[in-house]
């Protein structure tokens, strides 16, 4: 456990990605199975412990110190974790120093250990631990790391370890379970690499550049095929057989999240194997409902049949990476088009249909289709679209953000994907709400990328929403400084908004240099990491754009 | 007597009328003993001066030889009458030539303790435990989270990241008066013998720690040292310059800082530095309430830093205690340290 707790405190302090790689790279290096195993568990997120809750920790620590000094200290630090390992008093019983857990024995330990008995090993595991080893010890029972490691790195890590591309890691990892004795046999050469044994795993997703103006001028309307660009949420639909050659079926989010559980209307549809990439939206009589509506169904813990008869669940398909055992991904998408129209068809479900192509010759005549799709081809479902997708005949497909390969041409211009930063309370029937937000894009600081706050905005959400960002403020807090609050923004953790603005200008008082007019949110992209949100040189194109 | 008739908190500092002095007075006074050479404790334009040899000529050092109208260098153990009440300076364990100052008028003993530290350091003499019936203490780290662990260890950690990244400069922002020849010297005790490069203020008060005996090993200036010949050295500056443009000669610096506020993570992010180092000159909540006990004073008076934290702490043990109001001390620590590179913790 103090090996761990070193590398975390570690990376807690390190800015630089390669060097964080590089700390945990070097801790699978010389820390043997099954501890390093169960630390990727708990880098990249695997591990959870449902009955270690803070009350439980504050709980502890009142038991031992003086309420006041407690309530002093933790006023000072400002994290739980840290105020109670930092001021945990030795225990008495320790005559004979018992050596400090190992991380498997904690992990398999509380994996067993019922409600009652956990207050009492957590005591003696705080008594043998060192500071750094408690502050880890209660970072992971609480499931709050928050050390600035994706699960994407600490992959990229392990796969470094034997010389691997990442990807190949991430195929191989839903099938894979801690401590991954498995994968990192294979890493190290010791044995075969591991098979995805998932009937339905997630493939990572392929993304779309934001065009510009000048890009056109490089391209040829006639490689590329244009769709329409749904206002709804991504989604990859994987079916396959399981050994019995029942169908599984799986609907993951764009970040590989299996969603599944929250549209079990849609599973009955997943019928054959294969995997579809798609836009989920909502469905009433024919005609598909705003992004608005479609929120209302998202985020919800249960799902009731009321729910479900309400906010029908559709998959908008548009893309075919699996055909029952083939993987289509190697071929170009002209191909890959094909059999998506074919397994459509043989799917024939209504809740599963095609995202039409949008026909055009010049991209004179996709600007037209573009301004008004309904006149276009999308008819009455225009309302629920946000632009155009273009995407290369002969792209295959391929993982990330690939260049010139597929192209998204957003209807409004002045919309931009920010990630909250700063939160402060709001004045008038907004009091003791979070409800003034900074928000940044990315940029390229000295550090790797670092987000750069662009503006501020007050209004443009409901009084719904107003709630869940309170609550997600309240919650995600990781500094304060008076009444700001810094909220967690982190490539894999933060909140992104959707900034609707009317006009940009350049200024000298702000940091990014630019300035919004009339910025408010327009939406509350939950589904979106942070990592995936604009970057400032998006918003300095724009400014070319309006001098011009 | 009553002690508050011996010793008493003024806008200038703590006074002692019968005696006709001030302790480490903010403002200047006629006549000012004080307890070592930090810059808040230490200032120049008294009119006369009692201190340790060392501190006077770290005054001296910095402020030129015109910082006060008269001085008087004064021993550990020796006893000096002023007025009504007698002085003598104990050793204090804060940095080089720092001291306690025990005043007793009649048979009443206060012992005022600056800034001190009951943990070893090879760069100045150990505290000593001084009994009294009042113990003035700081509390600069007077919370329960700030407790210290073995400085050799931290330092062991620093040398581990050094072996870890051979192609980056190691940069450790330490005060330039005592936390950088501690850390020099726990470097050399650790088995580093390389040389280590010196920001250049920092030059002058260790040349004088080395003309006082202390072993500090090879010491080289970091100016004009080619940027590729820094990789896999250690080079030790003020705190304020690990954050400036200064730091571009170095490459791919890895920032360190040794202080007792990397304890709490937050305080070393918020200042950006990768590499912690808890190496504390001031006691930690452990050694302050250890020496508050061991001092057998019935009241105490606690100064600069988290002093309700420490106050509820002698409450809870039965002793008097309040809060002395002074202000001007420790005041660098908190904020930003100064562009001049003086801030002492």
């Amino acid at each position: 456990m103090n090996r761990f707790a070193e590398l975390l405190d570690r990376l807690a302090y390190e800015p630089g990605r390669n060097n964080k790689l590089r700390l945990i790279t070097g801790y699978f290096r010389e820390v043997g199975d099954p501890d390093r195993g169960y630390a990727l568990a708990a880098l990249t997120g695997a591990l959870s412990f449902k009955h270690a809750k803070p009350a439980l920790v504050r709980d502890l620590i009142a038991s031992r110190t003086d309420p006041v000094l407690f309530g002093l200290s933790y006023d000072y630090v400002g994290d739980l974790s840290e105020t109670v390992a930092l001021m945990w008093p030795k225990g008495e019983s320790l005559h004979n120093n018992p050596p400090p857990p190992t991380l498997s024995e904690v992990v398999t330990t509380l994996r067993t250990l019922g409600k009652t008995e956990l207050p009492k090993q957590l005591e003696r595991w705080l008594d043998e631990l060192d500071e750094t080893g408690r502050w880890a010890l209660l970072k992971l029972v609480t499931g709050a790391l928050r050390i600035g490691v994706s699960a994407r790195l600490a992959k990229t890590a392990a796969a470094a370890l034997g010389d691997k591309d990442p990807h190949e890691v991430e195929l191989i990892w839903p099938g894979l379970a801690p401590p991954y004795t498995d994968l990192f046999g294979w890493l190290e050469g010791r044995a075969e690499k591991p098979l995805n044994r998932d009937p339905a795993p997630f493939r990572p997703v392929m993304l779309a550049h934001a065009i510009e103006d000048a890009d056109f001028q490089s391209l040829d309307p006639v490689d590329y095929i244009a769709e329409w660009k749904w206002d709804g949420i991504r989604v990859q639909a994987v079916a396959g057989r399981d050994s019995r050659g029942h169908i599984t079926a799986r609907l993951y989010s764009r970040t590989g999240e299996d969603i599944t559980q929250s549209f079990p209307d849609l599973v009955p549809a997943l019928h054959l194997p294969g995997a579809i990439d798609g836009e989920l939206l909502i469905v009433r009589d024919g005609r598909v409902q705003s992004f608005n509506v479609l929120q209302q169904r998202l985020n919800r813990k249960a799902v009731s049949p009321k729910l479900i008869k309400e906010f029908p669940i559709h998959l908008r398909a548009y893309d075919l990476l699996g055909d029952d055992e083939n993987d289509l991904r190697e071929l170009p998408f002209a191909d890959r088009r094909a059999h998506l129209e074919t397994f459509i068809k043989k799917l024939g479900d209504a809740r599963i249909d095609l995202s039409p192509t949008v026909a055009f010759d010049t991209w004179d005549a996709l600007t037209a289709a573009r301004a008004d799709p309904a006149s276009a081809g999308a008819g009455e479902d225009a309302d629920a679209v946000e632009g155009v997708m273009l995407k290369r005949r002969d792209a295959p497909y391929l993982p990330g953000r690939p260049k010139g390969q597929w192209w998204k041409w957003k209807r409004d211009p002045h919309i931009i994907d920010a990630v909250l930063m700063y939160a402060q309370r709001g004045h008038g029937k907004r009091s003791s709400y979070y409800s003034d937000y900074t928000f940044g894009v990315w940029t390229n600081g000295e550090a790797g990328d670092e987000l750069v706050p662009v503006g501020k905005a007050y209004f443009g959400f409901t009084d719904e929403e107003l709630l869940q960002i309170d609550r997600f403020v309240r919650r995600n807090t990781t500094e304060k400084f008076g009444p700001v609050r810094h909220v967690v923004h982190e490539p894999d953790k933060g909140l992104v908004l959707e900034v609707a603005f009317e006009g940009l200008q350049r200024s000298s008082r702000h940091k990014s240099g630019v300035a919004m007019r009339f910025p408010r949110i327009s939406r509350l992209r939950w589904d979106k990491p942070p990592r995936e949100a604009d970057r400032l040189e998006t918003l300095e194109r724009m400014l070319k754009t309006e001098a011009a | 007597m009553r002690p508050q008739d011996i010793l008493l908190p003024t806008a200038a500092g703590l006074c002692c009328k019968p005696g006709g002095f001030h302790i480490d007075p903010v403002r200047p006074v006629d006549r000012a003993v004080i307890t070592h050479g930090h810059s808040d404790h230490a200032r120049a334009g008294h009119g006369a001066v009692l201190a340790t040899q060392e501190t006077l000529d770290m005054m001296r050092l910095r402020y030129g030889e015109n910082f006060a109208g008269s001085t008087q260098a004064v021993a550990y153990g020796e006893e000096i009458r002023l007025g009504d009440v007698r002085v003598k300076f104990h050793p204090a364990g804060h940095v080089l030539g720092s001291a306690q100052i025990a005043v007793t008028c009649k048979d009443t003993c206060i012992v005022a303790s600056g800034d001190y530290k009951d943990a070893p350091d090879p760069t100045c003499t150990p505290f000593e435990l001084v009994p009294c019936d009042v113990f003035i203490t700081e509390a600069t780290f007077g919370l329960p989270v700030f407790r210290h662990g073995d400085a050799a260890d931290e330092v062991k950690k620093l040398l581990a990241s050094v072996a870890l990244f051979p192609e980056r400069a190691h940069l450790v922002g330490a005060y330039s008066l005592g936390k950088a020849q501690r850390v020099i010297a726990l470097l050399r005790a650790a088995g580093y013998d390389a040389p280590i490069y010196l920001h250049g203020a920092m030059e002058k008060i260790t040349h004088y720690y080395q003309s006082r005996g202390i072993a500090l090993g090879e010491l080289r200036p970091v100016m004009g040292v080619k940027k590729a010949a820094l990789a896999g050295t250690i080079t030790l500056a003020p705190p304020s310059a690990t954050s400036d443009i200064w730091t571009r000669r170095f490459p791919d610096p890895v920032t360190a800082f040794a202080s007792g506020w990397m304890r709490v993570r937050a305080r070393a992010r918020q200042r950006g530095v990768e590499l912690p180092l808890v190496i504390s000159d001031h006691a930690d909540w452990d050694g302050l309430t250890a020496t508050i006990a061991a001092t057998g004073a019935g009241e105490v008076w606690v100064t600069h830093g988290q002093e309700d934290a420490l106050v509820h702490w002698c409450r809870s043990k039965g002793l008097r205690a309040q809060p002395l109001d002074l202000v001007g001390y420790g005041d660098e620590e908190e904020s930003e340290p100064p562009a001049a590179g003086e801030a002492e913790a």
